[in-house]
């Protein structure tokens, strides 16, 4: 991503040679696409890669199908079996019956779909996506993005996406490259981004983000250090307490799943009457995953001043996240 | 001061005959296609009585233009009132004359105007050829023609052919120019090579401008194909010279109604014939 005259597209056509780059090697497969023939060249766009545009670029000739049949046609598939695969792309991106349609009767978003689906009849390993959505209305482009990451999470491809849409970025990039005059500034995750700016034109970029959608429990839980197990005494559990100036502690298992928490003015009432831990602790506990955004967990720590306990798929303790580490996550951006 | 008188018109004149004294045989060949050409299409004009071609024609018309059924109605009116004025040979000549022309110009000038489009170096050196060629007083074109293919009516298909290529040449080589980046790149991107880019995308997407082009040559054809008469060339144009050698205000006129028909029918069924967008 990067704004306008940065060389994000420019980038992305050396990527498949529209454009050819002056030096460096594109790899594919361990083949260099840059220094590649003409023959390789076309073959390696038939097979490897294709390409959706922001303009949509469907070619105004052609029907729904043909044009989705096109890249198959290029490579000399049989009619029969080229439109069996354009109409298996067709219903991936939901235009299920509009194969014979002709495209200016279709709305941009649907153009688009087209254009998607066009991309993905050859069946390609890189998909080549240059601001693919931002021809569209916002609601649209919402509506494409989510349907693109449930799109890629059953196909798994390559996907190489520019936009100079920062949120845009951060919703579908595993990895964002932010560009600037043609080089590279940074190269990472949402989070590394938004954490750890390279420079200061990246922390500019990035000021301006609602980092509680970005962030997630993942990068603000402490470590879940002390816990406390199920089967030790209320006094042990009232030292480590007291130890480290907790009010509250996790109680886990041998397996350090967790099973509930101990508050400190349930725990020494009752610590007194010989009690255990289990007869004490609170098992109302909130508990998230580590992907869970902070912009959810907010609402949650107002409901409940207890800490959040974040588990993995195993139920067990990752991390603790106490509302000092949310007001922190926050501070950070006024900092920028 | 005296400018020195450059001899360009008897250069122009020495190189005609220089041309037709040794190239004088291919000349001969040419001329015996190009006949070839109008008789064959005269044969099958003529093939019909004018009732069987009427229904013929208005049929095809109707389904060429794409269902128009106001153009085949329009188009049987014109071809009655032809017959009527007792002019269908000669229209008949007429139109196949201009369909020769038009056929021979677009032959060579849709090529043409594809290499145009591809290459810089062609396009710079057809660019002022057409500019010559169009500027050109179309009369002039028939000295040559005479020359080197006598009188009649192939040294005035030569000189059509010569008129009428011009915007063939250059409404394909602008259709072709004006086709979006963006699909010239859908086209690489998917691996084309250069011919399938041409047929499957350039030439479509080029269509309607290449076909206002062919509409252009072969109007520009029909108005050449009269003024041909000069040199012989027969049909309408040769009975309107005839009108005006005689001052025969009346024959004049009629193989000018007929002229006019022709040009209606011909325009309306070629801008008829691409889908409009």
């Amino acid at each position: 991503m990067g704004l306008s005259g940065s060389g994000k597209s420019t980038l992305l056509r050396c990527l498949n040679r529209l454009i050819n780059p002056s030096e460096g090697h594109i790899l594919i497969d361990g083949d260099d696409i840059a220094t590649m023939d003409d023959k390789d060249l076309r073959e390696a766009r038939r097979k490897k890669m294709s390409m959706v545009f922001q303009s949509f670029a469907l070619l105004p000739h052609r029907t729904v199908i043909d044009n989705v049949a096109f890249g198959l046609e290029i490579q000399g598939i049989s009619k029969e079996e080229r439109y069996a695969k354009a109409e298996e792309a067709i219903s991936k991106v939901g235009l299920k019956g509009y194969g014979s349609s002709k495209t200016s009767q279709l709305s941009g978003g649907m153009q688009q779909r087209v254009g998607l689906a066009r991309a993905l009849a050859t069946d390609p390993d890189v998909l080549l996506m240059d601001e693919a959505f931002s021809a569209l209305d916002p609601l649209i482009r919402s509506e494409m993005q989510d349907e693109l990451i449930a799109l890629q999470d059953k196909l798994k491809k390559t996907i190489v996406f520019v936009s100079h849409d920062l949120d845009e970025a951060l919703k579908l990039g595993d990895r964002i490259a932010i560009m600037k005059d043609g080089m590279v500034a940074q190269i990472g995750t949402a989070e590394e981004i938004l954490t750890n700016p390279a420079d200061d034109y990246v922390s500019e970029f990035v000021a301006g983000v609602d980092r509680t959608k970005i962030l997630t429990a993942e990068n603000i839980m402490k470590r879940p250090d002390p816990v406390v197990s199920v089967n030790s005494g209320l006094p042990v559990a009232l030292q480590l307490m007291k130890k480290h100036g907790m009010s509250s502690i996790f109680v886990v298992d041998a397996d350090k799943k967790i099973k509930g928490i101990l508050c400190v003015d349930a725990a020494a009432p009752a610590a007194k009457e010989h009690k255990g831990i289990r007869d004490v602790m609170r098992t109302d506990i909130n508990i998230i995953t580590p992907d869970m955004p902070i912009k959810e967990i907010i609402p949650m720590m107002a409901e409940n001043a207890l800490p959040i306990a974040v588990i993995n798929e195993n139920e067990k303790i990752l991390g603790v996240i106490v509302r000092g580490s949310i007001l922190g996550a926050l501070a950070m951006k006024e900092e920028d | 001061m005296v400018l020195p008188e450059l001899p360009i018109g008897e250069a122009v004149e020495t190189g005609v005959y220089w041309l037709n004294d040794n190239f004088g045989f291919l000349m001969d060949i040419f001329s015996d296609l190009i006949d070839m050409l109008i008789s064959g299409f005269k044969d099958v004009l003529l093939f019909l009585p004018p009732f069987a071609f009427i229904i013929v024609a208005a049929i095809l018309i109707y389904l060429g233009s794409r269902k128009n059924l106001k153009l085949a109605i329009g188009s049987v009116v014109g071809f009655l009132l032809i017959d009527s004025m007792g002019l269908w040979t000669l229209s008949m000549e007429t139109i196949a004359l201009v369909l020769s022309s038009a056929l021979v110009a677009l032959l060579i000038g849709i090529p043409t105007g594809i290499l145009a489009a591809k290459n810089e170096t062609i396009f710079h050196i057809v660019k002022p050829v057409l500019d010559f060629m169009q500027t050109m007083p179309s009369f002039v074109y028939l000295i040559p023609a005479v020359i080197f293919f006598g009188l009649g009516n192939v040294p005035g298909l030569v000189a059509t052919i010569v008129f009428a290529m011009p915007p063939a040449i250059r409404l394909t080589n602008l259709g072709i120019r004006q086709v979006p980046v963006e699909l010239d790149e859908v086209a690489s991107a998917f691996g084309t090579t250069p011919m399938q880019k041409l047929f499957k995308v350039e030439l479509p997407v080029a269509l309607p401008t290449i076909m206002a082009g062919v509409n252009q040559c072969i109007m520009l054809s029909l108005s050449m194909v009269v003024i041909a008469a000069m040199i012989g060339a027969r049909g309408l144009g040769y009975q309107v010279l005839v009108g005006i050698q005689r001052v025969d205000i009346g024959q004049g006129f009629e193989a000018g109604i007929g002229i006019v028909i022709i040009a209606i029918i011909l325009d309306r069924l070629t801008q008829n014939l691409t889908p409009k967008k």
